[in-house]
């Protein structure tokens, strides 16, 4: 059983290459190169599997949860630059995929538990565009 | 595993009709989408990719590539288009959103190779939502050069 908790987060980035000039960067990932920044409004939905406890009914308790949320991913990257002011970002091309696999490592280790563990991070840059994390790759 | 999902819209018109069936059945079968003149939705396609993040550009595949890609093959053919008329595969086909759903798949899968060259990235899912309260889901099958030992995998969810 799933349960998935939704959070929000709002936050600049852009999208360039160290290695690569203006015209490459601008061809790979289009308006997102633009050196000034940008922002998004970030949607996370994390899913923790497990079962529900036999006493508590619960999988986890949803505070917890949310606390977890709020602590690892909301307070550090709300209303920052995520290129300049949140690590690994200095050194790390904050792509959707990128912030979703660092979302993955920043929560991997909050879930652990005989009962439960994290399942999933879907991250959504725009409404239209997501990325899931479901097993981490190079992690 | 990481994927990555990204959503288009397109408008279309199309009419349920079953050539083999009588005007009777076909008004049981359709009801309401069988009106001689059609209808018309704004469907929502999302395209799932699937494979490796690219250490050096931190992208499974630039969006750009994959924006052109699904309006060259696909938007370009449905968007603003009767289905019924417009579209060749449903010459024959009743273009219910389940048949619509699977040749997106297919145009999908034998598009990509040409399109994409031998990029490890594939296509993995297609998911078409006709209103806010149908929607349908394929799960591609992983191209025979890629394919070990795995069996062929297609499904068809329907959600109500």
């Amino acid at each position: 059983m799933f349960i998935t908790r939704k959070a929000e987060f709002s936050a600049s980035h852009f999208c360039r290459a160290a290695s690569l000039n203006d015209k490459e960067n601008r061809e790979l990932f289009g308006e997102e190169a633009h050196p000034s920044g940008h922002g998004h409004n970030f949607v996370v939905e994390v899913s923790v599997e497990g079962e529900p406890d036999p006493i508590t009914g619960m999988i986890i308790d949803l505070k917890e949860l949310k606390d977890i949320l709020e602590r690892e991913v909301v307070t550090p990257m709300d209303h920052r630059f995520l290129n300049y002011e949140v690590e690994p970002f200095n050194k790390v091309i904050p792509t959707t995929a990128n912030i979703a696999l660092e979302i993955w490592r920043r929560l991997e280790k909050q879930f652990q538990s005989a009962r439960f563990h994290l399942a999933r991070v879907r991250l959504f840059e725009t409404p239209d565009l997501y990325v899931d994390v479901v097993k981490p790759a190079n992690v | 595993m990481i994927s990555l999902t990204r959503r288009y819209h397109f408008p279309a018109s199309h009419r349920l009709h079953a050539a083999q069936l009588s005007e009777a059945e076909n008004e049981r079968i359709y009801g309401k989408c069988n009106n001689p003149f059609g209808h018309g939705h704004d469907y929502v396609l999302e395209i799932t990719v699937c494979g490796e993040v690219n250490p050096a550009t931190g992208l499974l595949l630039p969006i750009g590539q994959l924006d052109s890609f699904v309006k060259e093959k696909i938007l370009n053919l449905f968007a603003y288009r009767n289905i019924n008329v417009d579209v060749p595969e449903f010459a024959n086909l009743v273009p219910t959103t389940e048949n619509v759903a699977h040749v997106i798949g297919n145009l999908v899968q034998h598009n990509w190779r040409d399109f994409f060259g031998d990029s490890a990235i594939r296509a993995a899912r297609v998911h078409l939502q006709e209103t806010e309260r149908n929607g349908f889901e394929i799960f591609l099958p992983v191209p025979e050069i890629e394919k070990s030992s795995a069996q062929r995998n297609e499904s068809v969810m329907v959600h109500a």
